[in-house]
């Protein structure tokens, strides 16, 4: 096995029958919270985007409404599966799960928990076991969530591809540009925090957020986060940046061909990666499961035991996160495409790149001994030039357009 | 800061407890739970075209003539009517014929309200009611024991309609006569007949005053 697989004590030595089988059960919990988070997290939406429109929302189907999308969900199961003739019926079909496998293997590297008391740094006990209350701890982690998270895109390609029907052509194909455009500036944020936390691994990032002050948004400098966050959401295709199922102009987006389960299955990929998403931002930048605390004193919950306390952190910071996507839908119109590869590539992209060569300065100016000052400001104006310039040659590039008498 | 206001206009939505959502379930948990707070309506527009009713006089004598300008005048084929000769002893309208069979097909109704304007007598006009339903085409054709009004001067309350507080009120000729944005000359003249269990009505206030009411 060794430590490319997994860092986790429990795997270590000879394979046990009760090592494996606490791996099979977190498996199964990991995919069963998984789902009826994703139920929930729709009734949320609906229920809070409901509230913020002045409607009731979903009220009908169980206490609150909360069976609401187990009833869309039986209902969507028992649909005709319809597959149009004109389409690829291999990739149509196999485009759903390319969507779905990936929001659920994402999951897998998020610490949900753990003791993070009297320095037991995440580890409970489960069978006379030490282990982390994670699916899998790989020294990779962040990266596999990037990877994984690139994955998702060929479900969303693959799926107007294969449908052989325009809309969703160009459905997928808004996808793709766009999903490729915001993963630089989500790989260039994330980049920052690996090089403060100095690890990829996700328990490793979490156990170094002790306080609020150590907190990874505090330590790069809030600008990485609000990048990440702005980029998370294009990479959901959450709104304001849902060009990929416009309805005012590509009818129903790279799902329009798709029905029935099928069509579940996108949807329930789709608020599955929102859910990963916050999980990956408190995570990265707000000390994952952590108790917070402020400086040395730290907050308790009672009536909790610390093995769970960590469960409960994480919920309570996930659902800030999952509360501001929403707001995010609530509020904000849709960009139009110009526009959101306007802030992609000419603000977001150099934006990050620009704060992490500045942190990168700042570590090597720790490492050499010069001064913290020095060192800021230098990479400032250095960062400012580089700015000019860009601004430079985009405006050269804009008066070449105009004397072509191009029309854009 | 313009971007930002918007981030409060939604959030202080959010607290705020007026909904615009009607909870409308069609009557069911209404009729079930006798409780409107999970089956609410929302107010229908006085002028609505319902479904009908057969109004009667003071007396209690019925206004249908069985003239058949409304049976002539419909556009769907959807009344029925046909008159018979009053017996002097004991008449059933005040002339010389009355409506001896009275039926409208709301299979076929498109409460287009013709047949309200053509009677001669303000006999039949429409309430506000829409939400009863059949579950076989015999129920749907009304005759004239569930269309004419009862001794209160009501209109029936059948099993199968969604009735509410104050909903079968407003329901005779009266309504069209006094519509208050008409012409200035119809303002204050009663030009209606009376009817059971209201009388002959009294006009409604001009334009004017019923502005100076709204403000």
């Amino acid at each position: 096995m060794g430590p490319i697989l997994a860092i986790d004590p429990l795997l270590e030595g000879k394979l046990l029958w009760t090592p494996l089988l606490i791996v099979l059960l977190k498996v199964l919990v990991v995919f069963v919270v998984g789902l009826v988070a994703t139920m929930l997290m729709v009734w949320f939406e609906r229920k809070v985007i409901a509230g913020m429109q002045n409607r009731v929302g979903p009220n009908k189907a169980g206490p609150f409404g909360l069976l609401q999308t187990l009833a869309d969900g039986t209902k969507l199961f028992l649909k005709e599966d319809l597959i149009p003739d004109r389409a690829d019926r291999f990739v149509f079909k196999l485009a759903p799960y390319l969507a779905f496998v990936p929001a659920f293997l994402a999951f897998a590297i998020i610490p949900l928990g753990g003791d993070y008391r009297n320095g037991n740094g995440g580890m409970v006990e489960i069978f006379g076991h030490q282990t982390r209350v994670q699916l899998a701890d790989p020294p990779v982690g962040v990266l596999f969530a990037l990877a994984i998270s690139a994955i998702a895109v060929y479900g969303i390609m693959l799926a107007g591809w294969a449908s052989g029907s325009k809309y969703p052509l160009l459905g997928s194909v808004r996808a793709s540009a766009q999903m490729v455009s915001y993963e630089a500036a989500l790989g260039l944020s994330i980049a920052c925090v690996l090089l403060v936390a100095g690890t990829m691994s996700t328990s490793g990032i979490v156990n170094l957020q002790g306080s609020i002050g150590n907190w990874n948004v505090v330590t790069t400098g809030f600008v990485p986060f609000f990048i990440f966050v702005i980029a998370a959401t294009a990479e959901l295709n959450r709104p304001p940046f849902d060009l990929v199922e416009a309805e005012q102009e590509l009818v129903g987006g790279f799902n329009t061909e798709y029905a029935s389960i099928r069509f579940a299955l996108f949807y329930l990929a789709e608020f599955m990666n929102t859910i990963t998403m916050s999980a990956l931002i408190v995570t990265l930048f707000f000390g994952g499961p952590q108790p917070v605390s402020i400086g040395s004193t730290t907050l308790d919950i009672p009536l909790i035991p610390n093995a769970l306390e960590g469960t409960v952190w994480l919920l309570l910071k996930v659902l800030v996160f999952l509360y501001v996507y929403v707001w995010f839908r609530a509020t904000l119109p849709r960009f139009r495409y110009d526009q959101l590869m306007d802030l992609g590539w000419k603000l977001l992209i150099p934006a990050s790149l620009g704060w992490f060569m500045l942190l990168a300065a700042q570590r090597v100016g720790e490492d050499e001994g010069w001064d913290r000052v020095v060192v800021t400001t230098a990479t400032a104006l250095v960062l400012i030039g580089g700015y000019a310039l860009m601004q430079l040659a985009m405006k050269v590039s804009r008066d070449n357009r105009d004397r072509d008498g191009a029309s854009f | 800061m313009g971007y930002f206001g918007g981030f409060l206009v939604t959030l202080r939505q959010h607290g705020y407890k007026n909904k615009v959502t009607t909870e409308y379930s069609g009557g069911r948990v209404f009729r079930r739970k006798n409780r409107d707070d999970k089956d609410q309506k929302i107010d229908k527009p006085e002028r609505l075209h319902g479904r009908h009713v057969l109004n009667r006089y003071e007396d209690g004598m019925e206004k249908c003539i069985g003239c058949e300008l409304c049976a002539g005048v419909c556009p769907a084929k959807c009344i029925y009517v046909r008159g018979r000769d009053n017996d002097p002893d004991n008449p059933t309208s005040p002339g010389e014929r009355f409506g001896f069979v009275y039926e409208i097909n709301y299979l076929r109704c498109i409460h287009c309200d013709m047949c309200v304007e053509a009677c001669p007598t303000e006999a039949i006009t429409e309430t506000k009611l829409f939400e009863f339903s059949f579950t076989n085409r015999k129920d749907a054709i009304y005759t004239k024991d569930e269309l004419l009004v009862g001794d209160d001067g009501k209109p029936r309350h059948l099993p199968w309609e969604d009735w509410r507080e104050g909903e079968d009120e407003h329901t005779s000729g009266w309504m069209r006569a006094t519509a208050p944005s008409g012409d200035a000359t119809f303002e204050g003249t009663v030009s209606w007949s009376g009817e059971l269990g209201y009388g002959v009505r009294a006009p409604e206030p001009d334009q004017d005053s019923r502005d100076l009411e709204d403000n």
